[in-house]
């Protein structure tokens, strides 16, 4: 294909995907106020053309199924089959959202017993699935800290504090939610610092957000005492599942003292990222939270399973989707977690931390810089390129971009923003040795090359389909949509 | 691996985690099982909610998908690939979602399309902020009170749930002008003037009841009172009803709705993925992620995000959303089922499905006791009354293998008899007789 | 800010006053005109786009006033003096990157009628301000 060529250049007029049209109805009852005057501007193409260009498209990815791809905070793990396999069986691909419950007692059992293993994962009281990514979970969770003060009419409580090291969802969502955002500093050893954090408590404060192990890539040492703080200054305390692979199956957030959570299943129970999406964010609570939680979720009354909608839960923050959520994300981590069990899931989290330290220990001895070199990796962990970007003017954008030409997938770059010229590299537990070796080959190799001739790292990637794209011309000059030329 | 670590166990690696919160008990959780046991297991529930033929729509429709929509969705390289920030190995993403986005602005006659939001009842939250913040000059933004949002007519409740949740926080209130025959009372619109003018009118076209709602009216009086206009429509509807761009004398400001339609499968409801557009004088206020042409460095052709400065992972606290997620998948599927159906092929999809819809009326109206409860123009779905309670109409109707419309007394309790049905393009004669003897057999018995 | 892509020292002309957060603000005729300073616009990079406030509007020293967004960071401006808009510089619209050819000139932002010339002497004249840029190029 060329590049750049688009559906719409390749089609003409006419042209259509002819075992695709049903016989055309009938809709001269229509008044002709409600109908469109001109068809829209959709492609016209055969079968085989749209086959074809969307197959060359593919084409032009990397991909958990094509690439080690050890993006730090998004745990890229293998996505099993079978856990597709399982979710697009007809009886549940077929099943109408609103059929009647009394029509869906196999998705409505599935849903149970997600709902009750995510439970005994996390060691919460409750589990609601229906939030339909980690942002929106992160938004049910602070809504339902928000409507716990409410309900208590302790309505001074306004601010929510964030780690300076957290993702931007967390401040966004509390913004959301209505709340100001006050940050807390990190200290140098990658832990919240405690005492800093004490000096923000008080009578304005609703919660904390917090992950654990952190997005410096360590463990919270003092989390039970943080806890306790943000609890005897009246606050609640909000865990980020974005780590919870980390720990899986070894260390409950219950038990350091969250009282509500989120969970990304699209990364801890391994269902596929889709370019962006489908996610799922199922939220868990303590108990005291159980009558905030978001509406439908699953109940069994002795044989049956049923929907608790909002007419019973009038403390409910209400509905947050069309429907119950990200079903089909839900089927597919129910079948993951259930070809686990329980000494897989501890498995999980071993595996993804021995693989993170290894990983960690030969790139420190290839001669990188940890940022945290004291500490252990949790599952993942942050080398930082300011010295390649003084001395050499190589910077770890540069690295990034050449790790593509090595067949790596870039990991996270310039985050935590705390720590400048930053990889955050996670391996995950479904990579080999051989797979990590590869990868610290390819480091070594680009830094030798950034030593012996930086441009060509700076001016990388040299073997994908584009070279480095302008972003400055595309903000500036925006071209959102395809326009056709005239005919 | 663990000498080069230096340590002699895994268990050394959690070190750094006091023991008491390693001693939880997780013995409730089964053993695992291997691929195979798990697939029967699933399958046998699977089986247990098998039924046939679907008359429900309500915001989810039972139409046909390709065979080649998710055999090219569902290649690895689409499926297992993350958020496209690395964009030079990414443009297999990044150009689907900018045909894409051309795409869902050639169906809503707007100028603006972000890469896609959750779902429909997410997205009219979503497009509820957007309007609120893009409406700044509105008199009721220099008051303390809330910031009113008035939905027009029938909108589907459960969007306006979501939207509720989404928005309660930050002083917007949802205000609805009520319904007369199904469709928007313009009188209560007109009522909503001075104090109690909106920053913006959500309107659903065809309506939740399946019915048409008077949007030039609507979109004419919004413009003259200072309102943003908020359309929700249905993509497959839009290859032949008028789009929201073209709505009364200025269009729509904001289109949204939900793409299930658009060749994926029904399964329970999710996912799927909410379209969002706008007009070009809009697009900063748009939350989500924007695919954008721009030029290599050799000046070929290529594709990135852009206008990433609005989005959470570099605003922060100063967002346009918490949103991190387009339902990149979905729009894979959708993007393939557009380019193959065309602007004819949707258009049949459209007709054939307003065609069967009066069908099946006919058929189930000639049963005693059925009657359709609003006149006037419809689309695909339609509200007829069975004059018994019409919760345990379907449950019956379940329980002969029919899913047989959608309840409505849950949520209007005047409509306690009425049930909500559609027909697609799926529904054969046979379909609909079988629907006909059924509800006969459940009502006469 | 980690992609500081200028090694070019900062132009820091004298004939204004600045604001810690890198606004500038030059009286004439009674009224004061805004924009950012040389140095904001190298730690920015690229300017895409200025979001800029309406004529009319009235602004408080220290408080946002307007956003500059770059392609990886977006910046609030603050007003360095209360006062209400009486201009502002369409031309960004178009031309966002005359911010970054012309901070001090072309590149102005909004003019203000102030309230209260006396803020003026709370800003910072150029040797202080070069002294604050250093401390934060410091901090990197």
């Amino acid at each position: 294909m060329t590049p750049g060529d688009t559906i719409f250049d390749i089609g003409s007029p006419g042209r259509r995907a002819s075992a695709q049209y049903p016989a055309a109805g009938d809709v001269s009852d229509l008044p002709t106020s409600c109908l469109r005057t001109q068809p829209p501007g959709l492609p016209e193409v055969s079968e085989l053309q749209a086959v074809r260009h969307y197959t060359n498209l593919s084409a032009r990815n990397f991909s958990i199924d094509t690439q080690f791809y050890p993006l730090g905070s998004c745990t890229m793990k293998y996505n099993p089959r079978g856990a597709h396999r399982a979710a697009s069986l007809p009886g549940f691909s077929n099943r109408h959202p609103l059929a009647p419950a009394s029509a869906s007692q196999g998705f409505l059992a599935c849903l149970h017993d997600l709902q009750e293993t995510l439970k005994q994962v996390t060691g919460m009281a409750a589990v609601s699935l229906t939030p339909m990514a980690g942002a929106q979970g992160e938004f049910a969770g602070v809504a339902m800290i928000r409507a716990w003060h409410d309900a208590r009419g302790d309505a001074g409580r306004r601010e929510i504090l964030v780690p300076t090291a957290a993702h931007g969802t967390n401040p966004a969502t509390a913004v959301m939610c209505g709340y100001q955002v006050r940050e807390v500093a990190v200290a140098e050893d990658g832990d919240v610092d405690v005492a800093a954090l004490k000096e923000a408590l008080g009578e304005r404060t609703a919660g904390i957000m917090l992950t654990n192990p952190s997005t410096c890539g360590v463990f919270e040492r003092r989390i039970r005492e943080i806890a306790d703080a943000v609890h005897t200054a009246g606050g609640l305390l909000y865990y980020d599942g974005a780590n919870l692979n980390a720990i899986l199956g070894n260390v409950r957030p219950g038990d350091m003292g969250f009282d509500v959570l989120h969970m990304n299943l699209h990364k801890t129970f391994a269902t596929p990222h889709g370019g962006g999406g489908p996610g799922s964010g199922p939220v868990g609570v303590a108990e005291r939270l159980v009558p905030h939680l978001p509406t439908p979720f699953v109940v069994r009354d002795g044989d049956a399973y049923r929907w608790v909608e909002g007419d019973e839960m009038p403390g409910s923050i209400g509905r947050l989707s069309a429907f119950m959520g990200n079903a089909g994300i839900l089927l597919r981590a129910l079948a993951y977690a259930r070809m686990l069990g329980r000494e897989g899931m501890r498995r999980v989290a071993e595996y993804a931390t021995l693989n993170a330290n290894y990983l960690m220990a030969r790139l420190a001895d290839a001669g990188f810089e940890l940022a945290y070199p004291e500490r252990r990796a949790s599952h993942e962990f942050i080398i930082t390129f300011r010295n390649e970007a003084k001395t050499l003017g190589v910077t770890a954008m540069d690295f990034a971009k050449r790790l593509l030409d090595f067949g790596f997938h870039a990991p996270t770059t310039y985050f935590p923003l705390l720590v400048p010229e930053c990889f955050l590299i996670e391996p995950t537990e479904t990579e080999t040795k051989a797979e990590l070796d590869a990868f610290v080959d390819a480091m070594v190799r680009i830094r030798a090359e950034a030593e012996a001739d930086p441009e060509r790292v700076r001016t990388a990637p040299h073997t994908l389909p584009v070279s480095r794209l302008d972003d400055v011309k595309a903000a500036r000059e925006l071209d959102l949509t395809h326009v056709r030329s005239p005919t | 691996m663990l000498a080069r670590i230096g340590v002699t166990s895994i268990d050394a690696l959690f070190d750094e985690i006091e023991p008491a919160l390693k001693t939880a008990d997780f013995s409730e959780i089964d053993d695992g099982v291997d691929e195979m046991t798990m697939l029967a297991e699933m399958a046998s529930r699977a089986r247990r909610d098998e039924t046939g033929p679907c008359f429900t729509g309500a915001g989810c429709y039972d139409h046909h998908i390709p065979a080649a929509v998710w055999d090219i969705a569902a290649r690895g390289e689409f499926m297992t690939a993350y958020t496209p920030y690395q964009a030079e190995a990414s443009q297999g993403t990044l150009q689907l979602i900018y045909e894409y986005q051309t795409m869902i602005t050639a169906l809503t006659a707007l100028t603006v399309s972000n890469a896609s939001v959750y779902d429909g009842g997410s997205a009219l939250g979503e497009a509820v902020l957007m309007a609120v913040r893009a409406n700044r000059r509105h008199p009721s933004m220099k008051t303390d009170g809330p910031r009113r949002v008035a939905v027009a007519g029938a909108c589907h409740p459960h969007y306006v749930d979501a939207a509720a949740t989404i928005t309660r926080n930050q002083g917007i209130e949802l205000v609805s002008t009520g319904t007369s025959g199904g469709r928007a009372s313009l009188d209560a619109l007109a009522d909503m003037t001075g104090e109690r003018a909106p920053v913006a009118v959500v309107v659903q076209q065809p309506n939740f009841f399946g019915l048409m709602e008077p949007v030039d009216e609507i979109a004419d009086w919004a413009s003259a009172n200072g309102a943003l206009v908020i359309a929700v429509v249905n993509p497959t509807s839009l290859a032949i009803l008028r789009p929201p761009g073209e709505w009364g004398a200025n269009g729509a400001d904001i289109a949204c709705g939900d793409g299930q339609p658009l060749g994926i499968p029904m399964a329970s409801g999710g996912p799927s993925f909410g379209f969002m557009c706008t007009r070009e004088s809009h697009v900063r206020q748009l939350p989500g992620r924007l695919v954008g042409r721009t030029v290599d460095r050799d000046n070929r052709p290529g594709f990135t995000l852009t206008l990433q400065a609005r989005e959470q992972h570099i605003r922060r606290g100063k967002a346009r959303s918490n949103i991190c997620t387009n339902q990149g998948l979905l729009v894979t599927a959708a993007t393939i089922y557009l380019a193959m159906m065309g602007p004819t092929g949707l258009a049949r999809i459209a007709t054939r499905c307003h065609e069967r819809t009066r069908e099946l009326l006919r058929t189930l109206v000639g049963i005693e006791g059925v009657a359709t409860r609003f006149g006037g123009p419809f689309f695909h779905e339609q509200v007829i009354d069975v004059g018994q309670d019409a919760d345990r109409v379907a449950g019956d109707l379940a329980a002969r293998g029919i899913v047989g419309g959608l309840p409505l007394g849950r949520y209007f309790p005047e409509l306690r008899d009425c049930l909500l049905v559609c027909a697609t393009e799926k529904r054969t004669d046979d379909d609909i007789a079988r629907f006909g003897d059924a509800l006969e057999q459940v009502l006469h018995g | 800010m980690n992609d500081v892509t200028s090694d070019m020292p900062a132009d820091i002309p004298d004939d204004v006053r600045y604001a810690p957060s890198h606004e500038w603000a030059r009286l004439d005729d009674d009224l004061v005109t805004v924009g950012i300073s040389d140095f904001a616009q190298q730690s920015l990079g690229d300017v895409v786009f200025v979001e800029l406030p309406e004529v009319n509007d009235e602004v408080h020293a220290g408080s946002e006033a307007c956003v500059v967004e770059s392609v990886k960071a977006a910046a609030d401006v603050y007003a360095p003096v209360s006062g209400t808009v009486v201009a502002v510089n369409d031309a960004l619209e178009d031309a966002p990157e005359t911010v970054n050819q012309d901070p001090y000139g072309d590149g102005w932002f909004f003019k203000v009628e102030p309230t209260d010339l006396d803020e003026l002497d709370d800003l910072l004249d150029a040797d202080s301000y070069g002294q604050h840029c250093e401390s934060e190029g410091d901090e990197d």
